[in-house]
């Protein structure tokens, strides 16, 4: 019973123009990837190896140079509708209040589109709700910048999911917070992916973060911006804060960054 | 008296000040009033010519604020078109700001060529020297986007008219109202000017006629009016730029 991939990276190299191309100077290089429905990654490596690259590349906004990119079955050929996004800063508009802010994107994607004004209750309804799971409740109709950081990014996530994605595309999300709010927020993430299920794409640099999270953990390289590690992560379900301190937990992210350590040797060592 | 009332009646105090000081040395010096006239001369010759001064204040007033609505409309088109295009700003900026370089006053006998004496010159003279500042401003609030944002909404399908729309459009407008403040006292600034020389109305023509008479309070009181009518206006978008763009001040008022 193999399962259909969700997400399939088929030799996909990424030069970011023409130029650079012909120098063969590439951002990302012969990523090969399987991603199952429904699965959690966490990509980790240092900045500036091309995390957010892939992620480009995964929601269709930047084609691949060589190679192919396959997402639910279909070729990526453009934007993907079905992807929400999530990046370190909120990017929350000063002039719309929290509700409204986490109701934009049914503005701009179909179906929603063109029945908003329609069914603006029920969406308004549904944000709501959204807005209650991660703890929100009772700051709808506050403007960002009445709220705190981790809460900014709590909705900054709600306004990833409101159009109900199939893919949820997480670029450092919790690097501007403290390590209390950030471990918080690791657990409303895991609590919104039991219920729903939709993939996870997670780019950071905590590896604790991406241990705790993922199902699979992929160590990114710099230059060339290559996929060097694959971990599975065993760890047993539900997860709790508390597997963050027991020893097998500590071992793997241990493990993680021994690949990351002797990347930055070898790395030192070709460019002294 | 608080800090914050001694605040704002700052400006005031200052004002009564400067007059004080102003009327006490030309008592002390005895400065002839064809020199320079006193505060207390300029207010007296105000009352008397008042009607006068009135009829011009009013016709400057209504032409700047012709030129500075052409200004408005002119200023926010062309911001849009070199905000939202890098082809167009590429093309458009650099023209604009050797155009902005000339110096206005000097349209003006081009002007009166073409339109004669009167409103029009005026008019025109308000218009080109306060678009530049509007323009600029709403083209860098639409330019002035985050990657991510734009990465989020265009990942859903938005066109860049949505994204111009939803995002960059609000996000200029407190850089509009700014620029309707540096704006409107500009466009106060070309309209006199222009009255200076192809008008026979207007405050500016009201300057020029008081100071071949030897009439200094009347041209003093001129100024006054002018200034005073370009405070009062930029006051005005002042309070209009904080009653609906509050977000973009909230650290000013102390949350």
């Amino acid at each position: 019973m193999t399962q259909e991939s969700f997400v399939d990276f088929q030799n996909v190299w990424l030069a970011y123009n023409d130029e650079l191309l012909a120098e063969n100077h590439f951002a990302v290089e012969d990523i090969n990837l399987q991603v199952k429905q429904g699965e959690f990654i966490a990509i980790v490596g240092p900045s500036g190896c091309g995390k957010s690259t892939f992620m480009k590349l995964t929601t269709g906004l930047k084609m691949p140079s060589k190679g192919r990119i396959l997402v639910d079955g279909q070729p990526v050929t453009g934007p993907l509708k079905i992807s929400g996004m999530a990046f370190q800063a909120s990017s929350l508009l000063p002039w719309r209040t929290t509700l409204d802010n986490v109701l934009l994107p049914l503005e701009i994607v179909e179906p929603y589109r063109s029945n908003f004004k329609r069914n603006k209750a029920e969406y308004a309804e549904r944000a709501r709700k959204l807005l209650n799971t991660v703890g929100l409740g009772g700051y709808e109709d506050k403007f960002p910048w009445e709220l705190s950081g981790g809460m900014q990014q709590r909705a900054s996530i709600c306004r990833a999911l409101i159009h109900e994605p199939k893919m949820l595309l997480l670029d450092e999300p919790f690097g501007a917070l403290d390590a209390f709010t950030r471990e918080e927020l690791w657990c409303i993430l895991r609590d919104l992916w039991t219920e729903q299920k939709f993939n996870v794409i997670l780019v950071t640099h905590d590896l604790r973060e991406s241990v705790f999270l993922a199902d699979t953990v992929y160590v990114m390289s710099k230059s060339p911006g290559r996929f060097v590690v694959k971990k599975e992560i065993d760890l047993p379900r539900p997860r709790d804060l508390e597997i963050t301190y027991t020893p097998e937990f500590t071992n793997i992210v241990h493990e993680l960054r021994g690949h990351i350590g002797a990347m930055r040797k070898t790395g030192a060592a070709i460019n002294p | 008296m608080n800090k914050k009332s001694l605040e704002s009646w700052s400006p005031w105090i200052l004002l009564l000040l400067s007059i004080l000081i102003w009327e006490g040395l030309c008592r002390a010096f005895n400065v002839s009033e064809f020199i320079f006239p006193s505060p207390s001369r300029i207010a007296q010759q105000t009352i008397e010519y008042r009607d006068v001064i009135a009829g011009h204040a009013w016709r400057t007033y209504w032409v700047t604020m012709v030129g500075f609505g052409i200004a408005i409309v002119v200023g926010v088109l062309l911001g849009f078109i070199i905000g939202s295009s890098r082809l167009a700003y590429a093309a458009v900026y650099p023209l604009m700001t050797a155009f902005n370089a000339l110096p206005k006053a000097a349209f003006v006998p081009i002007l009166v060529v073409w339109f004669g004496i009167g409103i029009g010159p005026a008019i025109l003279t308000a218009f080109l020297i306060s678009f530049f500042p509007i323009m600029v401003n709403i083209a860098t609030g639409l330019a002035t986007l985050e990657p991510e944002l734009e990465d989020v909404l265009r990942v859903l399908g938005a066109k860049r008219w949505d994204v111009l729309v939803k995002v960059g459009l609000p996000r200029s407008m407190p850089y509009f109202y700014g620029s309707l403040k540096v704006a409107i006292t500009l466009a106060f600034v070309g309209t006199t000017v222009s009255e200076m020389t192809a008008s026979n109305e207007g405050i500016g023509y009201l300057l020029i006629s008081a100071g071949s008479a030897m009439q200094m309070g009347l041209a003093f009181s001129g100024l006054v009016v002018v200034g005073a009518m370009a405070m009062l206006m930029y006051e005005l978008f002042s309070y209009i730029e904080k009653r609906t763009t509050g977000w973009a001040h909230r650290s000013s008022q102390g949350e």
